[in-house]
């Protein structure tokens, strides 16, 4: 393995303690988003309940707050757009670089000769 | 630039300035309504000029190599994926990454604000997650402030001579942190506290959202180093076309023994692509 790859793989196993950790310690935390703990604070300041001005276009139309289910496919619809170009054209790079040292190499063996 | 690439710059722009402008917007992930009529506007407007300067940005870069727009494409891609993983922290909440830091490093900081636009509006519409009241708030903060700190940061590190992936990952990590340190200064104007004014709120926002963000930022620092290994191996001539690696630097990618040859192939790509 190349001195890159075993960094890679260094590097995401640290990532993916560093998400994981709190979930394993912090036995029975709400994980709340931090936007909300954000509008929590506008209260605390306040010293009263702020009430937004402007509700979301999507609760708008569907008159009510997105249900937690449809909100996480959303995520996931996003996450899927992102990763299916990413790696769509990380593909596509890798597979050039290997034709081209295919190319390379049957050119030196063409010099050899 | 093929005509659809312009239309959809033109759209994205027109979208944008429908929404900066018009008081209906509260963006990262600052919550829909939360911020006053006159602050969505101010924010908003702020943000226009570096709309314009990263459109122009990213029209040179593509008019120089068209080939560019797969690594645009991928930096954008890379926002999508960064800024849809909500992970916990050590404060037991969640919040996620902002991954601008990357494309700002390839593209320039301008270049992010457009790129950015995008994923808050996907956002804003379909997650209501910030708001098309605070859009332009939020543009500033992940789209325009983090990138140019991620920048700045870079700049830096390259002059002191920083191997360049300690300072990718320190670029993208103050980045993460500076969104959100713009993000709580926004709110403090909005929300000043009756003793101390605008600064003391801000430093009650940042108690709440910097801890969080801390390890997060780690995160992103670290995914944002591993997609940089990735192009470096395989668009090393795309990242020279950018810049990015400079052509005598070639020998970085070529540190791996088995990346001998790249040197020689990125030579002929070159003449390739001089006969194009």
């Amino acid at each position: 393995m190349s001195k890159n790859a075993k960094l890679v793989i260094l590097l995401l196993i640290i990532a993916a303690i560093i998400a994981a950790a709190p979930l394993l310690m912090l036995k029975g935390a709400t994980f709340g988003g931090s936007d909300d703990a954000g509008s929590q604070m506008v209260n605390q300041i306040e010293g009263n309940d702020y009430t937004p001005w402007f509700t979301p276009v999507l609760e708008n139309i569907i008159g009510g707050e997105v249900p937690g289910e449809v909100e996480s496919l959303m995520f996931c619809l996003q996450t899927g757009l992102g990763c299916s170009v990413l790696f769509f054209f990380i593909g596509r790079f890798y597979e050039r670089k290997k034709q081209e040292n295919a190319r390379a190499e049957a050119m030196k063996r063409e010099e050899e000769k | 630039m093929t005509k659809r690439q312009r239309l959809i710059i033109t759209i994205s722009a027109s979208l944008a300035l429908a929404f900066g402008i018009v008081p209906a917007a509260s963006a990262m992930h600052i919550m829909e309504g939360y911020l006053p009529p006159m602050h969505c506007i101010a924010w908003g407007a702020l943000c226009v000029p570096f709309f314009v300067a990263g459109m122009f940005s990213i029209r040179k870069t593509l008019d120089k190599n068209r080939k560019l727009i797969t690594v645009l494409a991928m930096a954008g891609a890379f926002i999508f994926i960064i800024s849809s993983l909500k992970i916990p922290s050590v404060t037991g909440s969640c919040s996620h990454m902002t991954g601008t830091g990357l494309g700002a490093l390839l593209f320039g900081p301008s270049s992010m604000s457009v790129l950015g636009i995008i994923v808050l509006i996907f956002q804003a519409i379909l997650l209501a997650h910030g708001g098309i009241t605070t859009l332009g708030a939020n543009t500033f903060s992940m789209a325009i402030a983090g990138p140019f700190a991620a920048y700045g940061i870079y700049r830096i590190c390259q002059l002191l001579r920083v191997n360049r992936k300690v300072s990718v990952f320190l670029a993208a990590f103050i980045g993460d942190i500076f969104t959100y340190c713009v993000t709580s200064f926004q709110l403090a104007m909005a929300f000043p506290s009756e003793v101390g004014g605008t600064w003391a709120s801000a430093l009650k926002f940042l108690a709440v959202f910097a801890p969080t963000q801390l390890p997060l930022a780690v995160v992103e620092g670290i995914l944002t180093v591993v997609v940089v290994i990735g192009l470096e191996s395989f668009a090393a001539p795309e990242l020279r076309s950018l810049g990015f690696i400079k052509a005598a630097a070639a020998g970085f990618s070529a540190e791996n023994s088995d990346d001998a040859c790249c040197t020689a192939i990125a030579e002929g790509e070159e003449s390739e692509a001089e006969y194009e």
